[in-house]
């Protein structure tokens, strides 16, 4: 006999105890700590720091554990916490110039004032397994230079001071922002930079990738990737002047692309802009050549109806919260609307055969 | 856990949204766009109705929440827990004693009164968007009260099928001037939606809220000669009886035997205990 489907709550209560248990996993094994997250998985805490918006190394962290590990669940739970956060004002735009740098590469220069610093990175690695690894994590310190004490100057400046390169309208203007204003199209250029910053480091990659094979091609050339730290300063009105208030790690990638000129603006090279947090290197020469591909109205260039030249559908796809939680809903009851397809199929059948029965009679 | 405010979301974001709610009903059927916050749930999981409904909530209202007509569908579960986790308010299952009904895919078979308030949650708003993907297009389209895709679209389903192929979020155009899409609900509910009760709906990842006031004329599309007909399964509930519910199929045994339900579990519950007995009623009440 039928009986109702009755007992969600205790399913739902059951189901969650399961997963803490596998969450766990085998209690013979040690538990893992955030510090040994945010120290050992560093990348990962950086990934969940930009798409969930939100710089604290330890909350990532700790979301990183409550997610096992899948880094989207963990940008989901930092962008939840982030929005039950006040916000108190936007903070003085931080001066890049003057990050202290652990990585800064050009490739359009052999060399430049502040040098090509490699830094730590995976380049030149060869991508072997390294069992030693699995055995013994202890390494030996590496060696230690003397630290640069003067600001590294942007790449970019020596080509503006020929004029070579396109140049920025300076503004004192408040940026929008995205999680207060519902984003409308066309929107601005720091919309999109927004928007592509907190984007899935999956489809931003993507989307930059079809650019560089021709999908809108606009050859682009690393002028120059900064990882580094940087003062985060805010003014403040009872003060009167801005104070320090931290230090964040931030990847800035700037591209230098190919441009022959259009009608409205003379050839020069143009660029493309990447900021991300934590040392994201990839998302943020990504993210550089989205957000050129996308400046081609304010360029003056051909749509070539290219993916990535669509502001409306790069902008609204990259966020992977808003992507999951949709794709994940169709998991929910439908059958309410499958039993009125149902009915509606049934009855286009029944016509059908009606009207070929109908047919088959008249022959 | 720490102490979130009343019903989750801060005053100064309840206040915003408000606001597009008032908006909303000033406007019937217009899609007012609003900051859609990061709730604790995912997106598509009825954030919207969420924010709206933790907008409007007092710690005097009763709150009903149901997803495909039940109030124990797990998601209905998570949600009303959610509030009375957040807000502290009293729930029910009953239609008739709620003053906020937050709904996913159906309308209540009671008559809804004026002191009552249901919650749609909505995942597209758009009623164009499967005709046109831009929403830039669609807005322009809305504004200038061009809606001829539509009707071809459904004139294209008669010629093709010899029926308008729709049976859920069926459109609608509300007081003469916006087309709408209702939710998924089956089209058996869309002459419900000319009702004495407020209509939010909040689609939150959309960021889009829109409203209908009591007693809005709502007329769902259709032609002169191929007119709107509210379908349903043709049977009776088998455990009420009743002859004028939406019906859920269920499906019994190996065999493929059937049974017919209401999906609106609060209705079929309060016929039972009225005394109403469907064909396979009797055994199931012991």
């Amino acid at each position: 006999m039928y009986v109702a489907v009755k007992g969600g709550e205790k399913a739902i209560e059951n189901a969650h105890a399961w997963m803490a248990e596998e969450r766990r996993g085998s209690p013979d094994v040690e538990e893992l700590s955030l510090p040994q997250i945010r120290e050992q998985l560093g990348l990962a805490v950086n990934r969940v720091m930009a798409e969930g918006s939100m710089y604290d190394p330890d909350l990532a962290a700790l979301a990183i554990k409550q997610a096992r590990g899948d880094l989207i669940e963990a940008i989901f739970l930092i962008r939840a916490y982030r929005t039950t956060l006040p916000r108190f004002g936007c903070s003085c735009p931080v001066n890049t110039a003057d990050m202290a740098c652990d990585r800064r590469i050009s490739a359009t220069f052999k060399d430049a004032p502040g040098g090509q610093v490699l830094g730590p990175t995976f380049d030149y690695t060869h991508r072997l397994l390294d069992f030693k690894l699995a055995a013994d994590g202890d390494v030996p310190l590496a060696p230690e230079g003397v630290p640069r004490q003067e600001a590294t100057p942007h790449i970019m400046q020596f080509l503006k001071g020929e004029d070579l390169i396109q140049d920025e309208p300076e503004t004192d203007a408040a940026p929008g922002d995205l999680t207060r204003e519902p984003m409308e199209f066309p929107t601005t250029r720091p919309l999109r930079l927004q928007s592509l910053t907190r984007g899935d480091e999956g489809f931003v990659l993507g989307m930059a990738y079809s650019t560089q094979r021709g999908y809108a091609r606009n050859h682009a050339f690393v002028g120059e990737l900064r990882i580094g730290t940087v003062a985060v300063e805010m003014d403040i009105p009872e003060l009167g002047f801005s104070i320090e208030i931290g230090d964040i790690e931030l990847t800035e990638c700037e591209t230098v692309n190919q441009f022959k000129g259009s009608k409205t603006e003379p050839p020069q090279f143009t660029r493309g802009y990447g900021l991300v947090f934590g040392q994201s290197e990839r998302k943020a020469i990504a993210m550089a050549l989205v957000d050129r591909a996308l400046r081609w109205k304010e360029l003056g260039e051909d749509d070539q109806g290219a993916p990535a030249q669509d502001e409306e559908f790069v902008l609204s796809h990259s966020d992977n919260i808003q992507a999951t939680g949709f794709l994940e809903h169709i998991k929910l009851p439908h059958y309410v609307d499958f039993q009125s397809e149902l009915e509606l199929i049934r009855k286009l059948r029944r016509e059908a055969q009606d009207l070929a029965k109908s047919k088959g009679a008249a022959e | 856990m720490n102490e979130y405010n009343f019903a989750y979301l801060d005053e100064q974001t309840k206040r915003m949204i408000r606001r597009a709610i008032l908006k909303g009903l000033a406007v019937p059927g217009y899609q007012v766009p609003f900051a859609s916050r990061e709730m604790p749930m995912p997106y598509g999981w009825g954030t919207g109705g969420v924010q709206v409904s933790a907008a409007i909530l007092t710690p005097e209202d009763r709150f009903k929440v149901i997803d495909q007509g039940a109030d124990d569908t797990t998601n209905a579960v998570s949600i009303r827990k959610f509030f009375e986790k957040t807000a502290g308010i009293a729930t029910t299952e009953k239609t008739a004693r709620a003053s906020v009904i937050q709904t996913r895919h159906r309308i209540p078979e009671a008559r809804l009164r004026e002191d009552q308030i249901i919650v749609y949650q909505v995942p597209i708003p758009e009623p164009l968007r499967f005709l046109e993907p831009r929403e830039t297009e669609t807005r322009k389209m809305h504004s200038l009260e061009e809606y001829g895709m539509m009707h071809v679209k459904l004139y294209e389903d008669i010629s093709q099928h010899g029926a308008i192929s729709t049976a859920y979020a069926y459109p609608v155009k509300v007081s003469g001037r916006y087309v709408m899409d209702p939710s998924p609900i089956p089209k058996f509910d869309n002459p419900k939606l000319e009702m004495d009760a407020i209509q939010l709906f909040g689609a939150g990842r959309e960021q889009r809220i829109y409203a209908v006031p009591p007693h809005t004329r709502i007329v769902s599309l259709d032609f002169e000669d191929y007119t709107f007909e509210a379908t349903k399964a043709e049977h009776s509930c088998d455990l009420c009886g009743a002859g004028d519910s939406y019906l859920d199929e269920v499906i019994m045994d190996d065999a493929g035997n059937r049974m017919f339900v209401c999906s609106d579990t609060d209705y079929c519950r309060s016929r039972r205990s009225a005394g109403h007995v469907g064909r396979l009623g009797e055994e199931s009440a012991a």
